[in-house]
């Protein structure tokens, strides 16, 4: 009797433990939530028979129709079918996958949270869907920062500080030299000095590091505010009117209908983001390098005894997260808007932070997560447009919005590495 | 591997941890050193494995003349060891922990998972120590994760493997089990260094024994020429008693009763699951078991710090299941915690504070929602004469007392008030020899005053001192329950789950008796 009491949980495998089961029915009672807004909210909530329009930016080659929905019962439809999403996820055995079931939830109640919303009107939905790869792009590049700093077991709460340093020294640079690559560099350095500073306070006196994190965001903003005050503004031409990185349209690919432009005609940022993604995930879960990180971040004294050196592996890694985060904060302004204003990342690096956390420490848990997010910035100014009765700055409250409730409630308990946050002090 | 340290010296501040240490490993011998908490070993195989370097002396391996600034020249040099605390990641599997630093790879860096669990196979063959190389540690039993330990120093060749008190997870079929390997080891030309504070351990696998206290080397013996009562004094200095002297108990009226008790740990898994439990006045009851089969979470749950997921918890009577740990205190149960540091002191406190954590704000220790220092400083006065704690002052902060004395003002605190069960697990864990006589005497004291206990211990040796009945524990559950003259061997079996009566044996407890089974329950029947 006794032997069998605690066996299943022993043999589990070790992904499907880490998805609890409160957390799957969590989910799933989320969705069926979720399901019950669609349905009394968009589904009957919109006059019968108004009509909602998606279009879609032709490409030369293939040219898409709009798409037009009667939207009450697209929205009943797609309320019923998030409904047996939920149902799903509440009854099956926890195993793989749920995330994914999870994010088709989600997706459905998107789409018609938007059916509802551009009601009576045309929504763009091509380029929508552009707007969110722009805004995530940023936060992809903040959570891999924030990835590769915890994974070492340092927390790196100066994103914020960090994309700010990037994204100032890049419009300066870019704009004096009028050389985006060269701006794009200094972006990175700036970012790499803070993740520098961070891990030399860290590491060296093990001061605490939510603390230091915060104090480098302070100084960061604060610097950023006087010298666009004292030189970007008063030289606008010289310091601060960058050029902007153009897209690059992908050959074959970027011809694809819908998503070829989306995913294939941007700018360097975008595939940089990407590649960096793909290098970081294979990196940490498949090479030599990755199972070192991961022994530091999670158990430092381990990875000492047999030869691995702990301080140093967190060194390298808690600047190269510097450095990843000054590239996406360069983002916001030769990637973007070829601007650089006072606070303009808004508190993305926060945001980015979040990602991370939602994503689980993986690099595309956070690419889901900021993809949500990221949707969610892109949201307001559509919504804008459309007049869907949403005041204008409760839309802009969106993405921090979502942020609360995935820090605290949705994700459940999340385990960090185990090391996170804690100085290893050998002597 | 032969290996001699000659006159290794180290300091921290003032304390002398290691004084002009000199130990010699002979190729293919397994060494023991043996010696208290606090006596230095620790220190000295720091030293040895490169963690700390020497203020003096010289380490040589096979007489030639070493320097390890890091643990990974210490492993290159063919040092491999096994720490108390296991050094594993425990979410990585068995071959990523056993390879991590020695990675076996392709082009560019790319991990090699193929080669690596082929070669954790053919070397869990080679060595005869079973273990599946896509487990994840921190699901593994710990005696499993100390095979994990061994291999990992056996994939980095280790010709001198230190064993860092390594039976003190294990049940005794486990440690006769890491006897034979070690065995096999040495006589496969591997030197084997082996630290414990455990005489019967020692003279059951050692070929020559070194015994430390206080920084220096005491002596070294043989065990054919020592026994335990010799090897005790030297290490303590002065002869003990090594059985604690008690005359058979006199139950009374059930005190503590615990009834389909389930309990869940921080992961929700249910680490105690369904537990029947009687402790009368005036007997002492011990709980065996190998860490973590639930007795930390019971221990919890009956001093109110863990909440139970079902049955019921009564103290004479007085139903206590969603009693708060400070109903608990009231209602008078005495809690002497698995870890002092962080759940029975308050470090940063002074030793005054922390003698009336629990009743600080009652009188005579407070008046009109305000402390009387007075009166708390007179009582720690008392107290600490009463219970021979070591304090310079009763102002010092608690840390800096001796794990001994830190013990000492727990047991002051707990036993100050009345009581009527007193719960202390691992009473003793971690404590100096004299400490260990102090704690077992007041605690035989307190039953000899009418009042119920129930001690929790992984010790063997202490439950079948201490307990007039024994309970073995494993995986949430009673596996039997025992009288102290039971063997240790069919002990051991309960603990390892081979052995399972909990069945019969647990409804017979709850009923009080069952004069069928052969595992006696009964109360008359206490072998001192």
């Amino acid at each position: 009797m006794s032997t069998v009491a605690l066996a299943p949980s022993d043999l589990e495998a070790p992904e499907a433990r880490l998805i609890g089961a409160a957390r799957q029915r969590g989910m799933g009672v989320f969705l069926l939530l979720a399901a019950v807004v669609m349905l009394f909210g968009f589904g009957f909530g919109t006059p019968a028979h108004e009509e909602t329009t998606f279009t879609f930016t032709a490409p030369p080659a293939i040219a898409v129709s709009p798409l037009n929905m009667a939207a009450r019962p697209v929205s009943i439809v797609l309320a019923l079918v998030c409904a047996i999403v939920g149902l799903v996820l509440i009854l099956r055995r926890k195993g793989r996958g749920t995330y994914l079931i999870f994010s088709f939830g989600i997706m459905l109640f998107l789409w018609s949270f938007l059916t509802w919303a551009a009601r009576g009107n045309s929504l763009n939905f091509e380029a929508m869907l552009a707007d969110t790869l722009i805004s995530t792009t940023p936060l992809v590049f903040g959570s891999l920062s924030g990835i590769m700093c915890e994974r070492s077991g340092v927390i790196n709460i100066a994103i914020e500080g960090q994309f700010l340093a990037g994204a100032f020294l890049g419009a300066m640079i870019g704009s004096w030299s009028g050389d985006l690559w060269l701006g794009m560099l200094f972006g990175a350095v700036a970012g790499g000095i803070f993740g520098a500073l961070l891990a030399f306070l860290a590491l060296r006196y093990g001061a605490d590091q939510i603390i230091i994190g915060v104090v480098i965001v302070a100084f960061c903003t604060g610097l950023t505010n006087f010298l666009t005050q004292e030189v970007l503004t008063p030289y606008q031409t010289t310091f601060n009117s960058p050029a902007t990185f153009s897209p690059i349209a992908v050959p074959l690919l970027s011809k694809i209908p819908v998503l070829g432009p989306v995913l294939f005609d941007q700018n360097v940022f975008v595939y940089l983001a990407a590649a960096l993604l793909l290098a970081i995930n294979a990196g940490l879960f498949r090479t030599r390098w990755g199972l070192r990180v991961r022994a530091v971040g999670e158990h430092p004294q381990a990875a000492e005894t047999v030869g691995i050196r702990v301080l140093r592996t967190r060194y390298w890694n808690v600047i190269l997260g510097g450095v990843i985060a000054g590239i996406g904060g360069a983002s916001f302004t030769i990637g973007s808007v070829g601007e650089f204003s006072a606070d303009m990342t808004a508190g993305l690096g926060y945001v980015a932070l979040a990602a991370m956390i939602f994503g689980r420490w993986r690099p595309f848990g956070a690419l889901g997560a900021a993809l949500l997010f990221g949707f969610a910035v892109s949201l307001q100014s559509f919504l804008a447009v459309l007049n869907v009765g949403i005041p204008p700055p409760f839309l802009s409250m969106a993405p921090y919005v979502i942020t609360i409730f995935v820090v605290s409630g949705l994700v459940g308990r999340v385990r960090p590495p185990a090391a996170d946050g804690k100085p290893y002090l050998p002597e | 591997m032969k290996l001699e340290l000659c006159g290794i010296r180290k300091t921290f501040g003032r304390l002398v941890a290691n004084d002009d240490v000199d130990l010699t490993v002979e190729k293919g011998e397994i060494h023991c050193l043996l010696g208290e908490n606090g006596a230095g070993k620790s220190t000295l195989m720091n030293v040895l494995f490169g963690l700390l370097r020497p203020d003096s002396g010289e380490i040589r391996l096979d007489g030639e003349p070493v320097r390890f600034a890091n643990p990974g020249e210490a492993v290159r040099r063919g040092i491999g060891m096994v720490h108390q605390h296991f050094m594993l990641v425990p979410v990585f599997t068995v071959a990523e922990n056993i390879v991590l630093g020695f990675e076996p790879t392709r082009a560019l860096g790319w991990f090699n998972r193929k080669k690596a669990n082929a070669d954790i196979v053919r070397l869990s063959q080679e060595f005869g120590l079973d273990v599946s190389p896509d487990a994840i540690v921190e699901d593994l039993p710990v005696g499993v994760q100390q095979r994990v330990e061994i291999l990992k120093a056996l994939y980095r060749d280790a010709r001198l493997l230190i064993l860092d008190e390594p039976t003190s997870v294990l049940t005794p079929q486990e440690t006769l089990a890491l006897f034979a390997v070690m065995r096999s080891l040495a006589t496969s030309g591997r030197s084997i260094l082996f630290i414990t504070h455990k005489l019967k351990e020692v003279l059951a696998v050692a070929d020559r024994i070194t015994v430390m206290r206080l920084g220096r080397v005491v002596g070294t013996t043989t065990p054919e020429t020592a026994d335990e009562k010799e090897l005790a004094s030297m290490m303590v200095g002065r002869s003990v008693e090594l059985v604690v002297q008690k005359a058979p108990a006199s139950p009374r009226a059930t005190v503590l009763e615990l009834r389909g008790l389930v309990v869940e740990d921080d992961r929700g898994l249910r680490v105690v699951d369904g537990v029947d439990l009687d402790v009368h006045a005036g007997e002492i009851v011990a709980i065996a078991g190998v860490q973590g089969n639930g007795q930390t979470e019971l221990a919890e749950a009956i001093a109110g710090l863990r909440p139970i997921a079902a049955g019921t918890v009564r103290l004479d009577g007085r139903d206590l299941s969603s009693a708060s740990p400070r109903d608990a205190i009231r209602a008078g149960i005495a809690h002497v915690p698995e870890d002092r540091q962080t759940d029975g002191l308050v470090l940063a406190l002074s030793v005054a504070d922390n003698l009336v954590l629990d009743i600080y704000d009652l009188a005579p220790f407070a008046r009109h929602g305000s402390r009387d220092l007075a009166t708390v400083k007179s009582n720690a006065g008392e107290k600490l004469a009463d219970f021979d704690i070591r304090a310079s002052d009763a102002e010092v902060p608690v840390a800096t007392l001796s794990g001994g004395n830190q013990q000492k003002v727990i047991l002051a605190r707990e036993l100050s008030r009345p009581i009527k069960l007193l719960l202390a697990s691992q009473p003793t864990r971690g404590l100096d020899v004299g400490s260990i006589e102090y704690v077992h005497e007041r605690i035989v004291a307190e039953r000899d005053k009418g009042v119920a206990v129930l001690i929790i211990s992984s010790e063997l040796d202490e439950v079948l001192a201490l307990g007039d009945r024994i309970a073995v524990m494993y995986r949430g559950r009673f596996t039997g329950f025992c009288d102290p003259s039971t063997g240790r061997e069919q002990i051991g079996l309960m603990m390892a789950g081979v052995l399972d009566e909990s069945a019969a044996l647990a409804a017979g407890a709850a009923e009080g008796a069952d004069p069928a089974s052969s595992v006696t329950l009964s109360r008359g029947s206490v072998h001192p």
